[in-house]
C-alpha cells in the first residue's frame, strides 16, 4: 500500500489516493465484488456502463443494418435501380403533380419524402436514397473486408517479425519502413489508378480493374504498418516474460508459442485497433472514390456521390451534404466507440492511430 | 548538537476525500525539529510520512485535500499560507528530495541548469555565476569531476550519482531545513551507506538540520540523533536514537526493532514479522490504530492512547495503554521473540 | 550527434532506393495487362502504344525497365500522354502552390491543436473538456473534402450572394507575387479545412500528453524547487509534452505535401501539384501519378530524416540509442 503522488494535478474525476494501486477498480467495482475478475470481463462492464459509446455503437450497427437493406428498399419502397439511368422523360409523382425527374434546365429534384425518391434524384436522374444505401452498403463492406485483411496480415507480419526478430525481422521491418514512407492517399491513388485499368493478376488468381475488391486491396494494404508495427513493438516485449520462456522451456516451437502465448496478450491491441482501422478505411475509400481511383462508376459509393454532388453544388447542393452526413455519422460513431473501447480496456492506454 | 526550534508541527491533520469515504492520511501529528539535528520518521509505506512532508511544502493541493493544524518553520506559519509566501520558501529556507532519483530528474535539461533553475527561482544570481555555483555543489557531494557531469544529461548519472545531484541541488540555496524521503530506498545496499554518509556529513559539517523519511530501522540507526515512529498516520513513539533502539516503549517500535537482523544480540532462528496487515486509512480501527496487530492489546485499546512522556526528561514519549512495569515485563530484545506473545488477558 | 546524423542519412538514401523500386513494382510489375497500355491512358490509340512501348522499354527485361524510368524521371524527360505536357515541369509549377498550403495549414493546426490541448488537459473532467474533446472527434470524422467542398460553397458563394460582398472567394490561388493580400485570402478557408482533421487529432494527443507529464516526479521535483506554478508548466510540462508531438507534426506535414493535400487543392481549384494528380487519376494518365508518388514519397523520407535528427537534438537519449538497426 503506496501513497499517490498528492501534488497539484486537474481534478480526474476519481480518487487520487487509492489504497490499492494493482488493478484500477473503481469503488463500485470493488462493491461489485470484481476484483478477482478477468481483463476482458472488467472491460465488458466498464464498456457496458459508457452509455455514450454503446449508443454510438448502435448507431453503427444501424446504419450498417439500413445499408444491408438496400435490396429491400429498391425493389418494394422505391421501385428504382441504383445503377440504371432512367430516360430523360422518366417522371414522379410530388406534390400531387407529375415532374419530370431532371427538370429541362438539368435540375435533378429534390427530396419528395416519400417510398420513391424519398432523397431527390441525382444528376442523371436515379433515386439518392438507393443510391445511398447501396453506397453505403459498398463503402462499408470495404472499409470492413479490408480492416480484415490488414489485421490478418498485419498481425501475422508484426508476430513474425516481432518474435522471430534476426533477418526475418530486418526484412519485414524495411519493408513496412517503405510502406509507411507513402503517405496514405498517395499511395492508395498509386495502387488504385495503376490497377484500376487491367486489374490485377497474382498466380491463377484475375481480377478486373473494377471489381471492388481492387479497392479492397489497396486500402487494406496501405494500413498494414499501421498495425504491424505496434504489434511488433508489443511482440518484442513480451518475448521476454516468464511465460514465454516457459514455454520455450518446455520445448514448444516458435510457431505454438506464437499463436499460444503472445497471441492472447496481443488481442487487446487489435481489440482497440479495429474500431479505428474501420473508420479510417471507410474514410480513405471515399477520399480514393472522390478522386476517381477507388470504386469505379457506375457503382456508387459516398465517395462517388459526394464527388458527384460536388460538380452540382450550385443548383443541388443536397446531393453533396447526404452522403457526407452519412458518412460522419459511420465515422463518428466507429470512432467514439473506439475510444469507449479503448477506455474500458485500459483507461491510460497510448493507442492512438496517426492520419 | 541541538540548537532552538527551527520546525514545529501541532495537530496536523490531512484528510482526503475519496469516492470511498474520507482518508486520514494525517492524523494529528505533533513534533519539533531543533536546529543542528536529524530527525528520522520511521514507519511503513502508507504510513503517511510522506503525505506529512509533502504537505509541509505545501505540495499536497489536491482539490479533495483537507488541512488542519498548524505548523512553523522559523517565524513563518507553513499551513494555510499563500502559495506565493509557501512557493518562495520551497527550495529556498526548506528543501526535499524524493524517493526515486532516475524519474525526478527532468531528462531534456542539463543536470547544472536544473540547478541553476532552483537558485534562479528565488535570486538574481546571473546564469553563469550560477552554474559556477552548481558546479561547486556537485563537487562538495563528491561528484567526479564536476565541470563535465554538469554538463551532462541525468541519463547519463548512475543512480546513485543522481540522488548526490538533487541533495546537492536541494542545498542549492543553503536552506535551514532538508527533508529528505526516503533517499536511499531505490537504491543499492552500497550506496545506500554512502548517501547516508553523505547526509550525515551535511549535518554536523555544514550544520543541515535533516528531517530523514525512511521505512528502514537499520538506515536510522547510522545518522538520526533523534527518531519519530508513525503508524497509521499517528506518532506512535518518540525519543532519542538511544531510547529508541535499546527502550522501545511501543510494541510497534518491537516488532519493528525485532524484524532487523542486529549484530550485537544473538542470532536467532528466524527474524520476526508483526503479523497482519498495515491498517486502513478509509476506516481505521477504533481506538488505537495498532490495536488489530497488537499481541498485548487489552480493553482499554480501545479509546485512543495519548502521546505521554513516561518519566524521566519527556524527551521520551509514545502512545501506549500499557503502564511501564508492564512493557518492561512483556518487552524482550531477544530477536525472534517480539510480537509472538499471546495476547493479554 | 555528428554520428548519429550520418547513420541517419544513409538510412534514409537506402529507404529512398527501395521507394523508388517499389513505386516501380506499383506501376509497372504489379498490374496486370500491357504496360504501354495503362501507359497511354483511358483513351489510347495504336501509334502512340507503339511509342510508348518503345519510350519505356516494355520489351526489355525488367531491370532496364527500372533505370529507363529512373532516367525519365530524374532527366525530368517523362511526358503525359493525355495532356502532351512535361510531367516534372508541371510538378514544379504547382509546388509553390502546394507549398503554400501545407505550411499555412501546419502553422495553423499546431498553434491550435496544442493551444486547445493545453486548455482541454488543463480542465480535465470538466464540461468544457468534454465538449471540445466531441468536437474534436467530430473533426476527426469529417473527410477533408467534403468539409472543403461545402465550406466552399457556403461561405465562398451563398455567402458572397448574401453579403453582396466576397467575404471568402470562391476557390482559386492568387500568386503572391501578384497580390499578397488576395494570395492570403484565397488561402484562409482551405488552410481552415484542411487543418479541422488535424487540431482534432492533436488537440487529443496534446491533452494526453500534458495528463501524463502533470503526473510526472521530475515536475514534483520543479515544484518542491520553489518554480513558479507558469514557468513549471511552460518549461517542465508543456516542454516535454510537446517532444513527441513534434515529431508527428514533422510526419503530418511530409505527408500533407507528399499526397494530403491533393483533396483539398481539387476541392478549392488551387493548381497546386495535388490537384495536377488529382487531375491524372480521372484520365487514369499514369506518368504524372508516378512521378508525384514517387517525388512525394522522397519528400516524406527525406523529411523524416530531418525531423528525426531535430527530435534527437530535443531529446537527448534518443542519440544514445541508435546503436543497431
Amino acid at each position: 500500500m503506496a501513497a499517490r503522488d498528492e501534488t497539484l494535478g486537474p481534478d480526474r474525476g476519481g480518487s487520487e489516493f487509492s489504497p490499492s494501486l494493482e488493478i484500477e477498480l473503481t469503488a463500485e467495482e470493488r462493491r461489485a465484488g470484481l476484483a478477482g475478475a478477468g481483463p476482458y470481463r472488467l472491460a465488458a462492464r466498464r464498456l457496458r456502463r459508457n452509455r455514450i459509446a454503446l449508443s454510438f455503437g448502435g448507431l453503427f450497427i444501424v446504419l450498417v443494418l439500413a445499408c444491408l437493406a438496400a435490396p429491400l428498399w429498391a425493389d418494394h419502397v422505391a421501385h428504382r435501380d441504383y445503377r440504371d439511368i432512367p430516360g430523360s422523360s422518366e417522371t414522379v409523382t410530388k406534390g400531387g403533380e407529375e415532374v419530370f425527374v431532371v427538370g429541362l434546365d438539368g435540375v435533378p429534384i429534390g427530396p419528395t419524402w416519400r417510398g420513391e425518391y424519398f432523397l431527390g434524384a441525382d444528376g442523371s436522374g436515379r433515386d439518392v436514397m438507393v443510391r445511398l444505401l447501396y453506397g453505403g452498403r459498398n463503402s462499408l463492406l470495404i472499409g470492413i473486408a479490408a480492416t480484415l485483411i490488414t489485421t490478418f496480415l498485419g498481425l501475422a507480419i508484426g508476430l513474425a517479425a516481432g518474435y522471430l526478430r534476426g533477418w526475418v525481422d530486418n526484412a519485414l521491418s524495411r519493408l513496412l519502413d517503405v510502406i509507411w514512407a507513402f503517405p496514405v492517399i498517395l499511395l492508395g491513388i498509386a495502387l488504385g489508378t495503376a490497377l484500376a485499368l487491367g486489374g490485377l493478376k497474382i498466380g491463377p488468381l484475375e481480377v478486373s480493374g473494377s471489381s471492388l475488391a481492387i479497392p479492397v486491396f489497396v486500402i487494406a494494404v496501405v494500413y498494414i504498418p499501421y498495425l504491424a508495427r505496434p504489434i511488433r513493438g508489443e511482440v518484442l516485449a513480451l518475448r521476454e516474460k516468464e511465460f514465454v520462456e516457459a514455454a520455450r522451456a518446455q520445448g514448444q516451437g516458435p510457431l505454438r508459442i506464437m499463436f499460444s502465448e503472445i497471441g492472447p496478450n496481443v488481442v487487446t491491441t487489435l481489440i482497440v485497433f479495429f474500431p479505428l482501422l474501420v473508420a479510417n478505411a471507410v474514410l480513405l475509400e471515399a477520399a480514393l472514390s472522390f478522386l476517381g481511383a477507388g470504386v469505379q462508376a457506375p457503382e456508387p459509393s459516398w465517395g462517388t456521390m459526394i464527388s458527384d454532388g460536388v460538380d452540382r453544388v450550385v443548383s443541388a447542393p443536397h446531393l453533396a451534404v447526404v452522403p457526407g452526413v452519412m458518412l460522419v455519422l459511420t465515422v463518428l460513431a466507429l470512432n467514439v466507440f473506439g475510444d469507449g473501447v479503448r477506455d474500458a480496456l485500459d483507461p491510460r492506454a497510448k493507442v492512438r492511430i496517426e492520419h | 548538537m541541538s540548537g532552538p526550534t527551527l520546525l514545529s508541527v501541532d495537530d496536523l491533520q490531512v484528510r482526503f476525500r475519496t469516492e470511498e469515504g474520507t482518508v486520514h492520511a494525517v492524523d494529528g501529528v505533533s513534533f519539533e525539529v531543533r536546529r543542528g539535528e536529524v530527525v528520522a520518521i520511521v514507519g511503513e509505506s502508507g504510513a503517511g510520512k510522506s503525505v506529512m512532508a509533502m504537505t509541509l511544502m505545501g505540495l499536497t493541493r489536491s482539490p479533495n485535500a483537507e488541512i488542519s493544524g498548524r505548523a512553523h518553520l522559523g517565524e513563518t506559519e507553513l499551513i494555510g499560507a499563500a502559495e506565493d509566501e509557501l512557493q518562495a520558501i520551497r527550495g529556498d529556507r526548506m528543501a526535499m528530495i524524493f524517493q526515486d532519483p532516475m524519474s525526478s530528474l527532468n531528462p531534456v535539461y542539463r543536470v547544472g541548469d536544473q540547478i541553476v533553475e532552483q537558485i534562479r527561482a528565488h535570486t538574481d544570481v546571473p546564469e553563469t555565476q550560477a552554474f559556477g555555483r552548481a558546479v561547486d555543489l556537485l563537487r562538495e557531494v563528491g561528484i567526479p569531476a564536476p565541470e563535465e557531469r554538469a554538463r551532462a544529461f541525468p541519463h547519463e548519472f548512475s543512480g546513485g550519482m543522481r540522488q548526490r545531484a538533487l541533495i546537492a541541488m536541494g542545498l542549492s540555496l543553503e536552506p535551514e531545513l532538508l527533508i529528505a524521503d526516503e533517499p536511499t530506498t531505490a537504491l543499492d545496499v552500497t550506496i545506500q551507506a554512502q548517501i547516508l554518509r553523505l547526509l550525515k556529513r551535511l549535518n554536523t559539517d555544514r550544520g543541515v538540520t535533516t528531517v530523514l523519511i525512511t521505512h528502514d530501522l537499520g538506515v536510522v540507526a547510522d545518522i538520526a540523533d533523534r527518531v519519530l515512529v508513525m503508524y497509521g498516520g499517528r506518532i506512535v513513539e518518540s525519543g532519542t536514537l538511544d531510547q529508541i533502539f535499546y527502550d522501545p516503549q511501543h510494541p510497534y517500535t518491537w516488532g519493528l526493532l525485532g524484524s532487523i537482523a542486529r549484530l550485537d544480540r544473538p542470532r536467532a532462528d528466524r527474524l520476526a514479522q508483526i503479523t497482519g496487515q498495515p491498517p486502513s486509512l478509509l476506516s481505521p480501527p477504533e481506538g488505537c490504530h495498532f490495536r488489530p496487530r497488537c499481541p498485548h492489546r487489552f480493553s482499554k485499546c480501545k479509546q485512543v492512547p495519548p502521546l505521554e512522556a513516561r518519566g524521566g526528561d519527556g524527551s521520551h514519549t509514545d502512545r501506549c495503554w500499557l503502564d511501564p512495569e508492564r512493557k518492561q515485563a512483556l518487552r524482550t530484545l531477544e530477536s525472534g521473540e517480539i510480537g509472538l506473545e499471546e495476547p493479554a488477558a | 550527434m555528428a554520428r548519429f546524423v550520418v547513420r541517419r542519412l544513409v538510412s534514409m538514401l537506402i529507404v529512398l532506393f527501395a521507394v523508388s523500386l517499389v513505386t516501380f513494382f506499383i506501376f509497372q510489375v504489379l498490374p496486370n495487362g500491357d504496360p504501354a497500355v495503362r501507359m497511354a491512358g483511358k483513351q489510347p490509340n495504336e501509334t502512340q502504344i507503339e511509342a510508348i512501348r518503345e519510350e519505356w522499354g516494355f520489351d526489355e527485361p525488367v531491370y532496364v525497365q527500372y533505370a529507363t524510368t529512373m532516367e525519365k524521371l530524374f532527366t525530368g524527360d517523362m511526358i503525359s500522354y493525355f495532356t502532351q505536357l512535361n510531367v516534372v515541369e508541371e510538378i514544379w509549377k504547382g509546388l509553390p502552390r502546394t507549398l503554400a498550403l501545407a505550411i499555412g495549414a501546419a502553422i495553423l493546426w499546431m498553434a491550435f491543436g496544442v493551444a486547445l490541448g493545453l486548455y482541454t488537459a488543463m480542465r480535465a473532467g470538466r464540461v468544457s473538456d468534454t465538449l471540445l474533446t466531441v468536437l474534436a472527434l467530430i473533426g476527426i470524422s469529417m473527410p477533408v473534402f467534403w468539409i472543403g467542398a461545402l465550406m466552399n460553397h457556403y461561405l465562398g458563394f451563398e455567402l458572397t450572394k448574401t453579403l453582396g460582398f466576397e467575404l471568402f472567394p470562391n476557390g482559386g490561388y492568387v500568386e503572391f507575387t501578384e497580390n499578397p493580400l488576395e494570395w492570403l485570402h484565397h488561402l484562409i478557408l482551405p488552410w481552415i479545412a484542411l487543418s479541422i482533421l488535424f487540431i482534432g487529432v492533436y488537440s487529443r494527443v496534446l491533452r494526453s500528453n500534458v495528463l501524463d507529464t502533470m503526473n510526472q516526479d521530475y515536475v514534483r521535483t520543479a515544484r518542491a524547487k520553489g518554480v513558479s506554478e507558469r514557468q513549471v508548466l511552460l518549461r517542465h510540462v508543456l516542454r516535454n509534452s510537446l517532444i513527441p508531438v513534434v515529431t508527428l507534426w514533422g510526419l503530418d506535414f511530409a505527408v500533407v505535401i507528399g499526397g494530403g493535400a491533393i483533396l483539398t487543392e481539387t476541392v478549392f481549384n488551387l493548381q497546386g501539384v495535388g490537384q495536377y494528380a488529382a487531375d491524372a487519376i480521372g484520365q487514369l494518365d499514369v506518368p504524372p501519378i508516378l512521378a508525384v508518388t514517387m517525388f512525394g514519397a522522397f519528400f516524406v523520407v527525406f523529411f523524416n530524416a530531418i525531423v528525426d535528427i531535430v527530435y534527437a537534438y530535443l531529446d537527448p537519449r534518443i542519440r544514445l540509442e541508435e546503436s543497431s538497426a
